[in-house]
């Protein structure tokens, strides 16, 4: 080896992957300030460069009669398709989380069931379940055949990130609180909820992010009403004004704000926890 | 009720499928005991304990606590109290909430329930902590937490799992003294489960000496160091030189034996394999002509007046009266 001292400056490499990464980052992001800064366009603009002006006319415009009227509407439909969605996943995810602790008959099984649904195209799963509310002579809608789809995709991911939330749980917790004279469902309430919280909290939000944008799973399956990002998809085809793109500067700040939120609260919790470790 | 007895163990097994843990052992506990259970790895002892605990199921046998046959009833229910190895305090209370824990939950009040455990942090000098969290206390603060919230509900017999293995070495005498300070002015039993004969000999009333699932030898540490039963005993307690003579296998305490010439009395020939100086004593290691490893402690007077050097042919010497023959392993 030639090159085999130590150095204090950086190897090559480092400035390398750090322009990969700044690609990455232009990338990832580029095109959605694009978006962001023509949301702003003039009165008169278009939804192409140059700029005409400053305005807020186009987000006015999402909440106006007409074209986009379904908008807020159907905002409302993914709020509250994702609250439920990610309620039954983090009731469901976290019961079965804590069973796999244990292996039990079938166990094996139901994990590779899981981890199945996962690698499912989602379109094709949206799909047969599309197709069997309709053998079954079943109306498709949004709090059945769409609730059961987005299930599909958010069940599996909060079971594997409770694995790893569980993964970090003293079982010597439980034994304790046993020792100590609780019940089970003292034991649980008091000891190994609180614990898993922060965990729990994460497969919340995941679920819920998950839900909020699904796409694929849902648009078979949704019957008459739109959620959002179809409704959205809707209007992209058939509309072009920088109205759609005021749709996407404030789903993205709710989205921001939501991760904000979590974030906060994470640290809260963490940080009451984790005091003065250094 | 047998009021002699604080936990007596009536056949007890422990089955894994085919595998048995605990091998139909029997042993009675004295009131107000210190005993320990000792062993290698592996040996049982802390599904001994487990089992005792009410957190293992017992495959066959009886448990007694105070007379009472405790074999199906919960761990609150037994009278006894745990202290976890790694303590488990709960990581989301401060230490007030983690002591008054089972009074919480048999539904005491919280005016009442916090002033008994600030008694009891109290009792373990830890009463300027009630309000920090588990993570913000050092290893050997966090255990007197634990021993805190396990003595709040009064048991009959607190159970200690390796209590003071996280602790360094420093801290570990520190906090043996305690404990035993505790037991005595508790005056109920400690059944405590550790793998270093230093500790059971410096604490046990009872040392239990367990292998393989079974016990190999009870009694006080001070009958065991000076009679142990076996090859295995004596060799695991340390300290004591296990040899083969024609009548069988004999036990000589490696303080008793020092280096000298054939004509002395009984001896043993081997190679020197290693000096070590240890303060007070100075350890020499030797292999025999038969291959068994003994050695002596000298006491560093007499061993620098007649050094040994690792390499050199050297005569293990002893008197008649320290041998102790062994049953055969």
């Amino acid at each position: 080896m030639a090159n085999d001292r130590i150095s204090e400056k950086r190897p090559w490499t480092f400035y390398a992957l750090a322009i990969l990464f700044g690609a990455f980052l232009l990338f990832l992001y580029g095109p959605m300030l694009v978006i962001y800064l023509l949301s702003f366009q003039g009165e008169n603009g278009g939804v192409t460069f140059p700029m005409t002006g400053f305005s807020l006319v186009w987000f006015g415009e999402v909440f106006q009669k007409g074209q986009m009227a379904d908008l807020p509407v159907s905002f409302g439909r993914s709020m509250a398709l994702a609250s439920l969605v990610c309620t039954l996943t983090v009731v469901i995810s976290v019961a079965a989380g804590l069973a796999f602790r244990r292996r039990f008959p079938g166990s094996g099984v139901l994990f590779y069931l899981a981890v199945a649904s996962l690698v499912m195209p989602s379109l094709l799963v949206g799909f047969g379940i599309g197709l069997g509310f309709q053998f079954l002579g079943l109306e498709t809608s949004l709090f059945t055949s769409a609730l059961g789809a987005q299930l599909t995709w958010t069940l599996p991911f909060g079971l594997f990130a409770m694995f790893a939330v569980v993964n970090r749980f003293n079982r010597a917790w439980e034994e304790a609180a046993t020792d100590l004279g609780a019940s089970a469902w003292q034991r649980l309430r008091y000891v190994t909820l609180p614990i898993l919280a922060p965990g729990i909290f994460g497969v919340a939000m995941g679920a819920f992010t998950l839900s909020y944008d699904e796409y694929a799973r849902t648009t078979l399956t949704i019957g008459a009403k739109n959620t959002l990002p179809l409704e959205i998809y809707a209007l992209i085809s058939s509309a072009t004004s920088p109205t759609l793109f005021a749709v996407g500067t404030m789903t993205t700040a709710i989205s921001f704000t939501a991760i904000l939120v979590t974030l906060l609260i994470l640290g809260r919790m963490n940080r009451r926890r984790n005091l003065v470790k250094a | 009720m047998d009021p002699r007895f604080d936990v007596e163990l009536v056949s007890v097994t422990k089955r894994y499928g085919q595998t048995v843990a605990v091998d139909d052992i029997s042993l009675r506990i004295p009131r107000g005991t210190y005993c320990c259970l000792l062993g290698p790895s592996g040996c049982g002892k802390t599904t001994t304990l487990r089992m005792i605990a009410g957190h293992e199921a017992i495959s066959d046998g009886d448990i007694l606590i105070h007379g009472e046959n405790v074999s199906d009833l919960t761990p609150i229910k037994r009278g006894t109290a745990m202290m976890f190895q790694s303590y488990a305090l709960f990581p989301h209370m401060n230490c007030l909430d983690n002591v008054a824990f089972s009074l919480k939950m048999r539904g005491v009040a919280k005016k009442e329930r916090h002033a008994k455990a600030r008694e009891f942090l109290d009792l373990v000098h830890m009463g300027n902590y009630a309000e920090r969290l588990p993570a913000q206390l050092s290893g050997g603060q966090q255990q007197r937490i634990a021993l805190a919230r396990a003595l709040i509900n009064k048991p009959h017999v607190l159970l200690l799992d390796e209590p003071l293995s996280a602790l360094d070495p420093f801290l570990r005498t520190k906090v043996r003294e305690e404990l035993k300070r505790l037991q005595r002015e508790l005056g109920i039993t400690f059944i405590h489960v550790t793998h270093s004969q230093d500790e059971a000999m410096a604490l046990a009333d009872l040392m239990v000496v367990m292998e393989a699932g079974h016990i190999r030898q009870a009694a006080h540490p001070r009958d065991i160091f000076e009679r142990p039963v076996s090859p295995f005993i004596a060799k695991f307690i340390g300290s004591h030189n296990v040899l083969h003579v024609d009548q069988g296998p004999i036990a000589v305490r490696a303080d008793r034996c020092r280096l000298g010439s054939a004509e002395e009395g009984p001896h043993v020939r081997g190679e020197v394999i290693a000096v070590e100086y240890q303060g007070a004593m100075v350890r020499v290691a030797l292999k025999t002509e038969r291959g068994d490893e003994v050695s002596a402690l000298v006491p560093d007077q007499l061993f620098y007046r007649k050094q040994a050097e690792p390499g050199e042919a050297a005569t293990l010497v002893w008197a008649e009266e320290d041998i102790h023959a062994l049953a055969e392993a």
